[in-house]
Protein backbone atom coordinates (compact mmCIF):
# COMPACT_ATOMS: atom_id res chain seq x y z
CA UNK A 1 0.00 0.00 0.00
CA UNK A 2 3.24 2.17 0.05
CA UNK A 3 2.21 4.24 -3.10
CA UNK A 4 -1.07 4.40 -2.34
CA UNK A 5 0.08 6.51 0.42
CA UNK A 6 1.86 8.85 -2.09
CA UNK A 7 -1.34 9.24 -4.36
CA UNK A 8 -4.34 9.52 -1.36
CA UNK A 9 -7.59 8.50 -2.44
CA UNK A 10 -6.79 6.55 -5.95
CA UNK A 11 -6.05 3.17 -6.51
CA UNK A 12 -2.20 2.17 -7.18
CA UNK A 13 -0.47 1.84 -10.09
CA UNK A 14 -2.03 -0.25 -12.93
CA UNK A 15 -5.39 -0.63 -12.12
CA UNK A 16 -5.32 3.35 -11.52
CA UNK A 17 -4.37 3.30 -15.11
CA UNK A 18 -7.24 0.99 -16.56
CA UNK A 19 -10.08 2.46 -14.74
CA UNK A 20 -8.51 6.09 -15.45
CA UNK A 21 -8.78 4.86 -19.59
CA UNK A 22 -12.47 3.40 -18.77
CA UNK A 23 -13.39 6.69 -17.43
CA UNK A 24 -11.91 8.27 -20.77
CA UNK A 25 -12.88 5.63 -23.50
CA UNK A 26 -16.20 7.84 -24.37
CA UNK A 27 -14.62 11.04 -24.60
CA UNK A 28 -11.31 9.56 -26.66
CA UNK A 29 -13.76 7.72 -28.86
CA UNK A 30 -15.97 10.32 -29.15
CA UNK A 31 -12.74 13.12 -30.21
CA UNK A 32 -11.66 10.71 -33.20
CA UNK A 33 -15.33 9.67 -34.24
CA UNK A 34 -16.56 13.81 -34.02
CA UNK A 35 -13.19 15.90 -34.52
CA UNK A 36 -11.06 13.94 -35.57
CA UNK A 37 -12.74 12.01 -38.61
CA UNK A 38 -14.87 15.19 -39.95
CA UNK A 39 -11.23 17.12 -39.86
CA UNK A 40 -10.11 13.61 -42.34
CA UNK A 41 -13.24 13.61 -44.38
CA UNK A 42 -12.49 17.41 -45.04
CA UNK A 43 -8.24 16.69 -46.12
CA UNK A 44 -10.43 13.60 -47.96
CA UNK A 45 -12.74 15.99 -49.81
CA UNK A 46 -10.16 18.90 -50.71
CA UNK A 47 -7.68 16.62 -52.54
CA UNK A 48 -10.85 15.06 -55.16
CA UNK A 49 -12.88 16.41 -57.47
CA UNK A 50 -16.01 16.05 -55.91
CA UNK A 51 -19.89 16.16 -57.40
CA UNK A 52 -22.74 16.24 -55.55
CA UNK A 53 -23.19 12.67 -57.46
CA UNK A 54 -19.72 11.28 -56.82
CA UNK A 55 -20.45 12.64 -53.41
CA UNK A 56 -22.81 10.35 -52.49
CA UNK A 57 -21.52 7.70 -54.14
CA UNK A 58 -17.96 8.40 -52.76
CA UNK A 59 -15.51 7.39 -55.89
CA UNK A 60 -14.74 10.91 -56.44
CA UNK A 61 -11.57 10.88 -58.94
CA UNK A 62 -8.40 12.04 -56.53
CA UNK A 63 -6.89 14.99 -57.83
CA UNK A 64 -4.03 15.78 -55.81
CA UNK A 65 -3.88 19.60 -54.90
CA UNK A 66 -5.58 20.68 -57.95
CA UNK A 67 -7.99 22.33 -55.63
CA UNK A 68 -5.45 24.26 -53.68
CA UNK A 69 -4.66 25.65 -57.09
CA UNK A 70 -7.89 26.52 -57.96
CA UNK A 71 -8.42 28.34 -55.01
CA UNK A 72 -5.18 30.39 -55.00
CA UNK A 73 -5.86 31.10 -58.53
CA UNK A 74 -8.96 32.44 -57.68
CA UNK A 75 -9.43 35.87 -58.18
CA UNK A 76 -11.39 35.91 -54.82
CA UNK A 77 -8.77 34.40 -53.03
CA UNK A 78 -6.30 37.93 -52.65
CA UNK A 79 -9.68 40.21 -51.42
CA UNK A 80 -10.73 37.24 -48.98
CA UNK A 81 -7.01 37.19 -47.75
CA UNK A 82 -7.29 40.59 -46.97
CA UNK A 83 -10.45 40.91 -45.61
CA UNK A 84 -9.92 38.03 -42.82
CA UNK A 85 -6.63 40.45 -41.97
CA UNK A 86 -8.24 42.97 -41.99
CA UNK A 87 -11.49 41.71 -39.97
CA UNK A 88 -9.24 40.12 -37.55
CA UNK A 89 -7.27 42.71 -36.72
CA UNK A 90 -9.32 45.42 -36.52
CA UNK A 91 -12.11 43.84 -34.35
CA UNK A 92 -8.98 42.42 -31.93
CA UNK A 93 -7.69 45.73 -31.43
CA UNK A 94 -11.74 47.98 -30.61
CA UNK A 95 -12.43 44.45 -28.50
CA UNK A 96 -9.23 44.99 -26.87
CA UNK A 97 -8.78 48.81 -25.95
CA UNK A 98 -12.53 48.84 -25.78
CA UNK A 99 -12.67 45.82 -22.99
CA UNK A 100 -9.75 46.95 -21.29
CA UNK A 101 -10.70 51.00 -20.68
CA UNK A 102 -14.36 49.51 -19.51
CA UNK A 103 -12.25 46.77 -17.01
CA UNK A 104 -10.34 49.40 -15.81
CA UNK A 105 -13.08 51.78 -15.10
CA UNK A 106 -15.15 48.73 -13.31
CA UNK A 107 -12.57 48.35 -11.11
CA UNK A 108 -13.28 51.41 -9.27
CA UNK A 109 -15.75 49.67 -7.77
CA UNK A 110 -18.40 52.74 -7.64
CA UNK A 111 -22.48 51.89 -6.97
CA UNK A 112 -24.17 49.59 -9.49
CA UNK A 113 -20.41 48.62 -10.90
CA UNK A 114 -21.36 44.61 -10.14
CA UNK A 115 -24.35 45.14 -11.64
CA UNK A 116 -23.87 46.89 -14.40
CA UNK A 117 -20.75 45.05 -15.38
CA UNK A 118 -22.90 41.79 -15.50
CA UNK A 119 -25.49 43.66 -18.15
CA UNK A 120 -22.27 44.12 -20.37
CA UNK A 121 -22.29 40.33 -20.53
CA UNK A 122 -25.54 40.44 -22.54
CA UNK A 123 -24.31 40.59 -26.30
CA UNK A 124 -21.96 38.04 -25.59
CA UNK A 125 -24.76 35.67 -24.43
CA UNK A 126 -26.91 36.22 -27.13
CA UNK A 127 -27.34 34.44 -30.09
CA UNK A 128 -25.21 35.08 -33.05
CA UNK A 129 -28.46 35.29 -35.18
CA UNK A 130 -30.26 37.45 -32.92
CA UNK A 131 -27.46 39.77 -32.73
CA UNK A 132 -26.86 39.91 -36.22
CA UNK A 133 -30.60 40.06 -37.30
CA UNK A 134 -30.97 42.98 -35.06
CA UNK A 135 -27.50 45.00 -36.17
CA UNK A 136 -29.02 44.52 -40.43
CA UNK A 137 -32.07 46.16 -39.33
CA UNK A 138 -30.35 48.89 -37.49
CA UNK A 139 -27.69 49.62 -40.19
CA UNK A 140 -30.47 49.25 -43.19
CA UNK A 141 -30.48 51.60 -45.38
CA UNK A 142 -33.79 53.33 -45.26
CA UNK A 143 -35.34 52.34 -42.02
CA UNK A 144 -32.05 51.91 -39.72
CA UNK A 145 -31.89 53.98 -36.74
CA UNK A 146 -27.77 54.44 -37.56
CA UNK A 147 -28.63 56.33 -40.31
CA UNK A 148 -31.32 58.26 -38.92
CA UNK A 149 -28.84 59.05 -36.33
CA UNK A 150 -26.49 60.61 -38.65
CA UNK A 151 -29.23 62.24 -40.35
CA UNK A 152 -30.03 63.90 -37.65
CA UNK A 153 -26.88 65.46 -37.03
CA UNK A 154 -26.69 66.32 -40.90
CA UNK A 155 -24.38 63.28 -42.58
CA UNK A 156 -25.69 61.85 -45.41
CA UNK A 157 -27.21 58.37 -45.20
CA UNK A 158 -24.69 55.32 -45.69
CA UNK A 159 -25.51 52.14 -47.40
CA UNK A 160 -23.85 50.07 -44.79
CA UNK A 161 -24.79 46.76 -45.88
CA UNK A 162 -25.54 47.10 -49.58
CA UNK A 163 -22.54 49.49 -50.67
CA UNK A 164 -18.98 47.20 -51.54
CA UNK A 165 -17.03 49.82 -49.49
CA UNK A 166 -19.00 49.94 -46.64
CA UNK A 167 -20.12 46.06 -45.62
CA UNK A 168 -16.74 45.06 -44.27
CA UNK A 169 -16.67 47.69 -41.50
CA UNK A 170 -20.63 47.31 -41.06
CA UNK A 171 -19.78 43.54 -39.86
CA UNK A 172 -16.72 44.39 -38.24
CA UNK A 173 -18.87 46.95 -35.79
CA UNK A 174 -21.02 44.13 -34.61
CA UNK A 175 -18.17 41.67 -34.31
CA UNK A 176 -16.53 44.35 -31.98
CA UNK A 177 -19.71 44.90 -30.20
CA UNK A 178 -19.85 41.35 -29.47
CA UNK A 179 -16.37 40.77 -28.64
CA UNK A 180 -16.19 43.72 -26.06
CA UNK A 181 -17.87 41.39 -23.07
CA UNK A 182 -15.25 38.50 -23.28
CA UNK A 183 -12.19 40.59 -23.05
CA UNK A 184 -13.77 42.83 -20.44
CA UNK A 185 -14.21 40.22 -18.19
CA UNK A 186 -10.91 38.15 -18.89
CA UNK A 187 -9.36 41.30 -18.49
CA UNK A 188 -11.46 42.16 -15.41
CA UNK A 189 -10.15 39.04 -13.47
CA UNK A 190 -6.57 39.49 -14.62
CA UNK A 191 -6.74 43.20 -12.82
CA UNK A 192 -8.02 41.38 -9.61
CA UNK A 193 -4.76 39.77 -9.40
CA UNK A 194 -2.56 43.25 -9.01
CA UNK A 195 -1.89 43.77 -5.63
CA UNK A 196 -3.83 47.29 -4.25
CA UNK A 197 -0.49 47.64 -2.39
CA UNK A 198 0.97 48.56 -5.53
CA UNK A 199 -1.43 51.17 -6.81
CA UNK A 200 -0.82 52.83 -2.57
CA UNK A 201 2.55 52.59 -3.22
CA UNK A 202 2.38 54.95 -6.54
CA UNK A 203 -0.10 57.29 -5.13
CA UNK A 204 2.07 57.97 -2.09
CA UNK A 205 4.74 58.74 -4.61
CA UNK A 206 2.49 60.85 -6.34
CA UNK A 207 1.88 59.37 -9.30
CA UNK A 208 -1.53 60.01 -11.50
CA UNK A 209 -4.16 58.02 -12.92
CA UNK A 210 -2.29 57.87 -15.76
CA UNK A 211 1.03 57.00 -15.11
CA UNK A 212 -0.05 53.96 -12.58
CA UNK A 213 -1.95 52.55 -15.75
CA UNK A 214 1.17 52.80 -18.23
CA UNK A 215 3.53 51.98 -14.97
CA UNK A 216 1.47 49.27 -13.08
CA UNK A 217 -1.54 48.06 -14.89
CA UNK A 218 -0.68 47.66 -18.27
CA UNK A 219 2.82 45.80 -17.41
CA UNK A 220 1.25 43.46 -15.11
CA UNK A 221 -1.76 42.91 -17.12
CA UNK A 222 0.79 41.70 -19.88
CA UNK A 223 0.26 37.60 -19.49
CA UNK A 224 -3.52 38.09 -19.24
CA UNK A 225 -3.72 40.49 -22.15
CA UNK A 226 -1.42 38.04 -24.44
CA UNK A 227 -3.64 35.11 -23.99
CA UNK A 228 -6.87 37.48 -24.14
CA UNK A 229 -5.50 38.51 -27.75
CA UNK A 230 -4.28 35.40 -28.94
CA UNK A 231 -7.55 33.27 -27.85
CA UNK A 232 -9.41 36.39 -29.59
CA UNK A 233 -7.03 35.85 -32.63
CA UNK A 234 -8.33 32.28 -33.08
CA UNK A 235 -11.96 32.88 -32.60
CA UNK A 236 -11.98 35.70 -34.75
CA UNK A 237 -10.19 34.00 -37.25
CA UNK A 238 -13.60 31.67 -37.12
CA UNK A 239 -15.47 34.05 -37.05
CA UNK A 240 -18.52 33.06 -39.49
CA UNK A 241 -22.09 33.58 -38.21
CA UNK A 242 -21.88 37.57 -38.32
CA UNK A 243 -20.97 37.98 -41.74
CA UNK A 244 -22.82 35.21 -43.31
CA UNK A 245 -26.34 36.21 -41.72
CA UNK A 246 -25.37 39.90 -42.44
CA UNK A 247 -24.34 40.11 -46.36
CA UNK A 248 -23.32 36.82 -47.08
CA UNK A 249 -19.94 37.80 -47.71
CA UNK A 250 -21.16 40.67 -49.98
CA UNK A 251 -21.75 42.59 -51.97
CA UNK A 252 -19.46 41.59 -54.53
CA UNK A 253 -17.56 39.29 -52.16
CA UNK A 254 -16.09 42.86 -50.55
CA UNK A 255 -16.98 41.58 -46.67
CA UNK A 256 -16.12 37.79 -47.44
CA UNK A 257 -13.44 35.95 -45.85
CA UNK A 258 -11.93 33.14 -45.62
CA UNK A 259 -14.67 31.54 -43.70
CA UNK A 260 -17.54 32.88 -45.65
CA UNK A 261 -15.63 32.32 -48.65
CA UNK A 262 -15.51 28.68 -47.92
CA UNK A 263 -18.90 28.00 -46.78
CA UNK A 264 -20.08 29.86 -49.93
CA UNK A 265 -18.24 27.74 -52.27
CA UNK A 266 -19.36 24.22 -50.56
CA UNK A 267 -22.98 25.34 -49.97
CA UNK A 268 -23.74 28.79 -51.07
CA UNK A 269 -24.04 27.93 -54.65
CA UNK A 270 -26.30 25.99 -56.55
CA UNK A 271 -23.40 24.17 -58.36
CA UNK A 272 -21.87 23.03 -54.54
CA UNK A 273 -17.86 23.20 -55.36
CA UNK A 274 -17.19 20.99 -52.19
CA UNK A 275 -13.52 20.56 -52.81
CA UNK A 276 -12.49 24.16 -53.41
CA UNK A 277 -14.98 25.25 -50.45
CA UNK A 278 -13.02 22.53 -48.30
CA UNK A 279 -9.39 23.24 -49.39
CA UNK A 280 -10.11 27.26 -48.22
CA UNK A 281 -11.50 25.84 -45.05
CA UNK A 282 -8.15 23.77 -44.50
CA UNK A 283 -6.39 26.56 -45.21
CA UNK A 284 -8.10 28.30 -42.32
CA UNK A 285 -7.77 25.22 -40.02
CA UNK A 286 -3.83 25.61 -40.48
CA UNK A 287 -4.16 29.27 -39.53
CA UNK A 288 -6.03 28.84 -36.58
CA UNK A 289 -4.06 25.84 -35.27
CA UNK A 290 -0.77 27.68 -35.53
CA UNK A 291 -2.33 30.54 -33.81
CA UNK A 292 -3.58 28.08 -30.99
CA UNK A 293 -0.41 26.51 -30.94
CA UNK A 294 1.59 29.89 -29.93
CA UNK A 295 -1.55 30.11 -27.27
CA UNK A 296 -1.04 27.16 -25.72
CA UNK A 297 2.61 27.72 -25.71
CA UNK A 298 2.29 31.34 -23.94
CA UNK A 299 -0.11 29.91 -21.48
CA UNK A 300 2.20 27.00 -20.62
CA UNK A 301 5.16 29.42 -20.16
CA UNK A 302 3.05 31.48 -17.34
CA UNK A 303 1.53 28.59 -15.66
CA UNK A 304 5.28 27.85 -15.29
CA UNK A 305 6.64 30.93 -14.25
CA UNK B 1 -14.91 51.34 -0.46
CA UNK B 2 -15.94 55.06 -1.39
CA UNK B 3 -14.30 57.62 -0.29
CA UNK B 4 -16.64 60.78 -0.86
CA UNK B 5 -19.88 60.12 -2.41
CA UNK B 6 -19.95 62.39 -5.01
CA UNK B 7 -16.78 61.13 -6.68
CA UNK B 8 -18.37 57.20 -7.35
CA UNK B 9 -22.19 59.38 -7.80
CA UNK B 10 -20.26 60.18 -10.68
CA UNK B 11 -18.82 57.15 -11.89
CA UNK B 12 -22.21 55.41 -11.76
CA UNK B 13 -23.55 58.01 -14.16
CA UNK B 14 -20.82 56.87 -16.43
CA UNK B 15 -21.53 53.88 -16.02
CA UNK B 16 -25.08 53.59 -16.52
CA UNK B 17 -24.55 55.41 -19.59
CA UNK B 18 -21.87 53.53 -21.28
CA UNK B 19 -23.73 50.57 -20.66
CA UNK B 20 -26.68 51.86 -22.17
CA UNK B 21 -24.84 52.37 -25.06
CA UNK B 22 -23.28 49.15 -25.35
CA UNK B 23 -27.22 47.91 -24.57
CA UNK B 24 -29.19 49.93 -27.02
CA UNK B 25 -28.93 46.85 -29.80
CA UNK B 26 -30.68 45.46 -27.38
CA UNK B 27 -33.45 47.97 -26.27
CA UNK B 28 -33.79 48.40 -30.49
CA UNK B 29 -34.60 44.64 -30.74
CA UNK B 30 -37.28 45.06 -28.35
CA UNK B 31 -38.39 48.24 -29.57
CA UNK B 32 -38.80 47.27 -33.12
CA UNK B 33 -40.37 43.95 -32.01
CA UNK B 34 -43.70 46.19 -30.40
CA UNK B 35 -43.23 48.55 -33.33
CA UNK B 36 -46.60 48.20 -35.73
CA UNK B 37 -46.33 47.54 -39.44
CA UNK B 38 -47.36 51.37 -40.85
CA UNK B 39 -44.29 52.68 -38.54
CA UNK B 40 -41.78 49.67 -39.50
CA UNK B 41 -40.89 52.44 -42.23
CA UNK B 42 -40.90 55.82 -40.58
CA UNK B 43 -38.31 58.42 -41.13
CA UNK B 44 -36.89 59.31 -38.55
CA UNK B 45 -38.07 55.59 -36.51
CA UNK B 46 -39.92 56.51 -33.23
CA UNK B 47 -37.71 55.74 -30.55
CA UNK B 48 -40.33 54.16 -28.15
CA UNK B 49 -43.12 51.43 -29.27
CA UNK B 50 -45.67 54.82 -29.09
CA UNK B 51 -48.06 52.32 -31.01
CA UNK B 52 -47.15 49.59 -29.24
CA UNK B 53 -48.22 46.34 -30.71
CA UNK B 54 -47.99 42.48 -29.87
CA UNK B 55 -48.61 41.38 -33.35
CA UNK B 56 -45.38 40.70 -33.59
CA UNK B 57 -45.39 38.19 -30.80
CA UNK B 58 -48.48 36.91 -32.14
CA UNK B 59 -46.83 36.10 -34.96
CA UNK B 60 -44.46 33.95 -33.24
CA UNK B 61 -46.84 31.91 -31.54
CA UNK B 62 -48.65 31.23 -34.71
CA UNK B 63 -45.20 30.69 -36.59
CA UNK B 64 -42.49 29.91 -34.48
CA UNK B 65 -43.53 27.76 -31.68
CA UNK B 66 -42.35 24.11 -33.60
CA UNK B 67 -38.98 25.44 -33.90
CA UNK B 68 -38.91 26.60 -30.32
CA UNK B 69 -39.52 23.23 -29.32
CA UNK B 70 -37.12 21.82 -31.61
CA UNK B 71 -34.05 23.69 -29.89
CA UNK B 72 -35.24 22.84 -26.50
CA UNK B 73 -35.13 19.34 -26.89
CA UNK B 74 -31.73 19.61 -29.02
CA UNK B 75 -30.53 21.71 -26.41
CA UNK B 76 -31.07 19.32 -23.63
CA UNK B 77 -30.02 16.43 -25.33
CA UNK B 78 -27.03 18.11 -25.65
CA UNK B 79 -26.31 18.70 -22.32
CA UNK B 80 -27.13 15.26 -21.48
CA UNK B 81 -24.64 13.91 -24.11
CA UNK B 82 -22.04 16.68 -23.18
CA UNK B 83 -22.10 15.93 -19.35
CA UNK B 84 -22.19 11.73 -19.67
CA UNK B 85 -19.32 12.24 -22.20
CA UNK B 86 -16.80 14.87 -19.90
CA UNK B 87 -17.95 14.18 -16.45
CA UNK B 88 -16.08 11.00 -15.84
CA UNK B 89 -13.44 12.51 -18.90
CA UNK B 90 -12.79 15.31 -15.97
CA UNK B 91 -12.90 12.79 -13.04
CA UNK B 92 -9.95 10.82 -14.88
CA UNK B 93 -7.96 13.72 -16.06
CA UNK B 94 -8.50 15.26 -12.74
CA UNK B 95 -8.08 12.43 -9.96
CA UNK B 96 -6.82 8.93 -11.84
CA UNK B 97 -3.90 10.86 -13.97
CA UNK B 98 -3.41 8.17 -16.23
CA UNK B 99 -0.44 8.00 -18.76
CA UNK B 100 -1.65 9.80 -21.79
CA UNK B 101 -3.75 12.22 -20.22
CA UNK B 102 -1.96 15.43 -21.20
CA UNK B 103 -2.08 14.48 -24.73
CA UNK B 104 -5.68 14.09 -24.57
CA UNK B 105 -5.89 17.53 -22.56
CA UNK B 106 -3.61 19.09 -25.42
CA UNK B 107 -6.01 17.38 -27.53
CA UNK B 108 -9.01 18.92 -26.39
CA UNK B 109 -7.75 22.44 -26.44
CA UNK B 110 -6.44 21.76 -30.18
CA UNK B 111 -10.04 20.67 -30.71
CA UNK B 112 -11.69 23.91 -29.51
CA UNK B 113 -9.75 26.02 -32.16
CA UNK B 114 -11.20 24.10 -35.19
CA UNK B 115 -13.54 26.38 -36.61
CA UNK B 116 -17.14 25.76 -36.61
CA UNK B 117 -17.47 26.01 -40.38
CA UNK B 118 -15.06 23.33 -41.23
CA UNK B 119 -16.39 20.67 -38.75
CA UNK B 120 -19.58 21.25 -40.30
CA UNK B 121 -18.69 20.58 -43.93
CA UNK B 122 -17.12 17.37 -42.36
CA UNK B 123 -20.05 16.42 -40.53
CA UNK B 124 -22.08 17.20 -43.83
CA UNK B 125 -20.33 14.53 -45.85
CA UNK B 126 -20.35 11.94 -43.02
CA UNK B 127 -24.15 12.25 -42.43
CA UNK B 128 -25.00 12.12 -45.82
CA UNK B 129 -23.31 8.68 -46.74
CA UNK B 130 -24.74 7.83 -43.07
CA UNK B 131 -28.35 9.40 -44.03
CA UNK B 132 -28.14 11.45 -40.82
CA UNK B 133 -28.91 14.74 -42.29
CA UNK B 134 -31.96 16.70 -41.46
CA UNK B 135 -32.13 14.43 -37.73
CA UNK B 136 -32.45 15.78 -34.89
CA UNK B 137 -29.88 13.42 -32.89
CA UNK B 138 -27.55 14.29 -35.63
CA UNK B 139 -27.52 17.96 -34.68
CA UNK B 140 -27.29 17.20 -30.94
CA UNK B 141 -24.22 15.28 -31.76
CA UNK B 142 -22.69 18.13 -33.93
CA UNK B 143 -23.83 20.47 -31.40
CA UNK B 144 -22.09 19.23 -28.38
CA UNK B 145 -18.36 19.56 -30.32
CA UNK B 146 -19.02 23.15 -29.44
CA UNK B 147 -18.96 22.24 -25.57
CA UNK B 148 -17.57 18.88 -25.27
CA UNK B 149 -13.25 19.99 -25.15
CA UNK B 150 -14.59 23.43 -22.70
CA UNK B 151 -16.95 20.99 -20.34
CA UNK B 152 -13.68 18.35 -20.02
CA UNK B 153 -11.94 21.52 -18.85
CA UNK B 154 -13.88 22.77 -16.49
CA UNK B 155 -14.92 19.63 -14.89
CA UNK B 156 -10.84 18.70 -14.81
CA UNK B 157 -10.10 22.43 -13.08
CA UNK B 158 -13.16 21.14 -10.57
CA UNK B 159 -12.70 18.11 -9.26
CA UNK B 160 -8.86 18.53 -9.41
CA UNK B 161 -10.23 20.42 -5.97
CA UNK B 162 -11.74 17.70 -4.54
CA UNK B 163 -9.90 16.26 -1.57
CA UNK B 164 -7.74 12.97 -1.95
CA UNK B 165 -8.35 12.10 1.42
CA UNK B 166 -12.28 11.93 0.58
CA UNK B 167 -11.83 9.51 -2.07
CA UNK B 168 -9.17 7.48 -0.02
CA UNK B 169 -11.67 6.95 2.71
CA UNK B 170 -14.26 5.62 -0.11
CA UNK B 171 -11.42 3.61 -1.35
CA UNK B 172 -10.98 1.87 2.14
CA UNK B 173 -14.66 1.52 2.57
CA UNK B 174 -14.24 -0.61 -0.53
CA UNK B 175 -15.78 1.60 -3.24
CA UNK B 176 -14.06 1.65 -6.75
CA UNK B 177 -13.62 3.73 -8.98
CA UNK B 178 -17.00 4.02 -10.48
CA UNK B 179 -18.80 3.92 -7.01
CA UNK B 180 -16.50 6.83 -6.24
CA UNK B 181 -17.84 8.59 -9.05
CA UNK B 182 -21.22 8.05 -8.92
CA UNK B 183 -22.22 8.74 -5.38
CA UNK B 184 -18.79 11.21 -4.49
CA UNK B 185 -17.06 13.10 -7.09
CA UNK B 186 -20.20 13.71 -9.26
CA UNK B 187 -22.41 14.89 -6.45
CA UNK B 188 -19.30 17.18 -5.10
CA UNK B 189 -19.27 18.78 -8.68
CA UNK B 190 -22.79 20.08 -8.78
CA UNK B 191 -21.46 23.73 -9.69
CA UNK B 192 -19.43 22.65 -12.59
CA UNK B 193 -22.38 20.45 -13.66
CA UNK B 194 -24.20 23.62 -13.34
CA UNK B 195 -21.45 25.41 -15.59
CA UNK B 196 -20.91 23.11 -17.80
CA UNK B 197 -24.76 22.40 -18.42
CA UNK B 198 -25.70 26.34 -18.87
CA UNK B 199 -23.06 26.88 -21.45
CA UNK B 200 -23.85 23.45 -23.31
CA UNK B 201 -27.41 24.79 -23.49
CA UNK B 202 -26.83 27.98 -24.42
CA UNK B 203 -24.30 27.34 -27.26
CA UNK B 204 -26.62 24.84 -28.54
CA UNK B 205 -29.60 26.82 -28.66
CA UNK B 206 -27.50 29.66 -30.27
CA UNK B 207 -26.18 27.23 -33.25
CA UNK B 208 -26.41 28.36 -36.98
CA UNK B 209 -23.63 26.93 -38.36
CA UNK B 210 -24.24 23.25 -37.53
CA UNK B 211 -28.39 24.19 -37.96
CA UNK B 212 -27.77 25.76 -41.58
CA UNK B 213 -25.82 22.88 -43.00
CA UNK B 214 -27.14 19.37 -41.41
CA UNK B 215 -30.66 19.83 -40.97
CA UNK B 216 -31.74 22.66 -43.47
CA UNK B 217 -35.12 22.39 -45.20
CA UNK B 218 -35.54 19.20 -42.81
CA UNK B 219 -38.94 18.75 -40.54
CA UNK B 220 -37.12 19.66 -37.37
CA UNK B 221 -35.37 23.24 -37.61
CA UNK B 222 -34.00 25.00 -34.39
CA UNK B 223 -35.57 28.49 -34.11
CA UNK B 224 -31.78 30.08 -35.42
CA UNK B 225 -33.13 28.88 -38.89
CA UNK B 226 -36.69 30.18 -38.31
CA UNK B 227 -35.20 33.48 -37.83
CA UNK B 228 -32.79 32.80 -40.45
CA UNK B 229 -35.41 31.95 -42.94
CA UNK B 230 -37.68 35.06 -42.21
CA UNK B 231 -34.96 37.38 -42.85
CA UNK B 232 -33.94 35.16 -46.62
CA UNK B 233 -37.22 35.44 -47.40
CA UNK B 234 -36.77 38.79 -47.84
CA UNK B 235 -40.05 39.56 -45.43
CA UNK B 236 -40.43 43.32 -44.30
CA UNK B 237 -42.36 42.03 -41.19
CA UNK B 238 -39.63 42.91 -38.94
CA UNK B 239 -41.68 43.21 -35.71
CA UNK B 240 -42.07 39.27 -36.22
CA UNK B 241 -38.30 38.76 -36.44
CA UNK B 242 -37.36 41.26 -33.84
CA UNK B 243 -39.68 39.34 -31.91
CA UNK B 244 -38.91 35.82 -33.16
CA UNK B 245 -35.21 36.96 -31.75
CA UNK B 246 -36.32 38.71 -28.43
CA UNK B 247 -37.81 35.31 -27.86
CA UNK B 248 -34.90 33.38 -28.77
CA UNK B 249 -32.96 35.59 -26.24
CA UNK B 250 -34.89 34.59 -23.49
CA UNK B 251 -32.47 31.78 -21.97
CA UNK B 252 -29.49 33.70 -22.59
CA UNK B 253 -31.63 36.73 -20.39
CA UNK B 254 -33.13 33.52 -17.48
CA UNK B 255 -29.05 32.47 -17.38
CA UNK B 256 -27.40 35.82 -16.66
CA UNK B 257 -30.17 36.73 -14.01
CA UNK B 258 -30.85 33.21 -12.21
CA UNK B 259 -26.79 31.63 -12.93
CA UNK B 260 -24.49 35.18 -13.58
CA UNK B 261 -22.04 33.44 -11.27
CA UNK B 262 -21.93 30.40 -13.22
CA UNK B 263 -21.51 32.33 -16.42
CA UNK B 264 -18.45 34.64 -15.39
CA UNK B 265 -17.09 31.69 -13.51
CA UNK B 266 -16.97 29.84 -17.16
CA UNK B 267 -15.51 33.10 -18.92
CA UNK B 268 -12.72 33.56 -16.77
CA UNK B 269 -11.88 29.60 -16.88
CA UNK B 270 -10.01 31.00 -19.99
CA UNK B 271 -10.68 28.73 -22.92
CA UNK B 272 -14.19 29.80 -23.85
CA UNK B 273 -15.11 30.97 -26.93
CA UNK B 274 -16.01 34.35 -27.63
Amino acid sequence: MSHSRSQPGVPPGEARGRAAWAFLTPVTLYLALFYAYPLYRNVDLSLRDYTVRSFVQGDAPFTGLANYRTVFDDPTFAPALLHTVVFTAVCLVFQYVIGLALAVFFNQHFRLSVTLRALFLVPWLLPLIVSASTWSWMLNSESGIINAALHAIGVDPVNWLTSPSWSLTSVIIANIWIGVPFNLVVLYSGLQSIPASLYEAAAIDGANAWQRFWRITFPLLRPVSAITLLLGLVYTLKVFDIIWIMTKGGPADSSSTFATWSYQLGFGNLVPAFGPGAAVGNLLVVAALVFGLVYLRVQRKQALS
Amino acid sequence: MSRSGKRTGWKTAVGVLLTGIMLFPVYWMLNVSFTRDQDMRKSPPDLFPVHGTLAGYRTVLDEQLPYLGTSLVIGLGTVVLTVALSAPAGYALAKLRPRGGGVLNFLLLAAQMIPGIIMAMGFYAIYLQLGLLQSVPGLIVADSTLAVPFAVLIFTAFMSGIPGELLQAARTDGAGPLRTFWSIVLPMSRNAVVTVSLFAFLWSWSDFVFAGTLVNGGAHEPITLGIYHYIGNNNQEWNAIMATAVVASLPAAVILVLAQRYVAAGVTAGAVKD
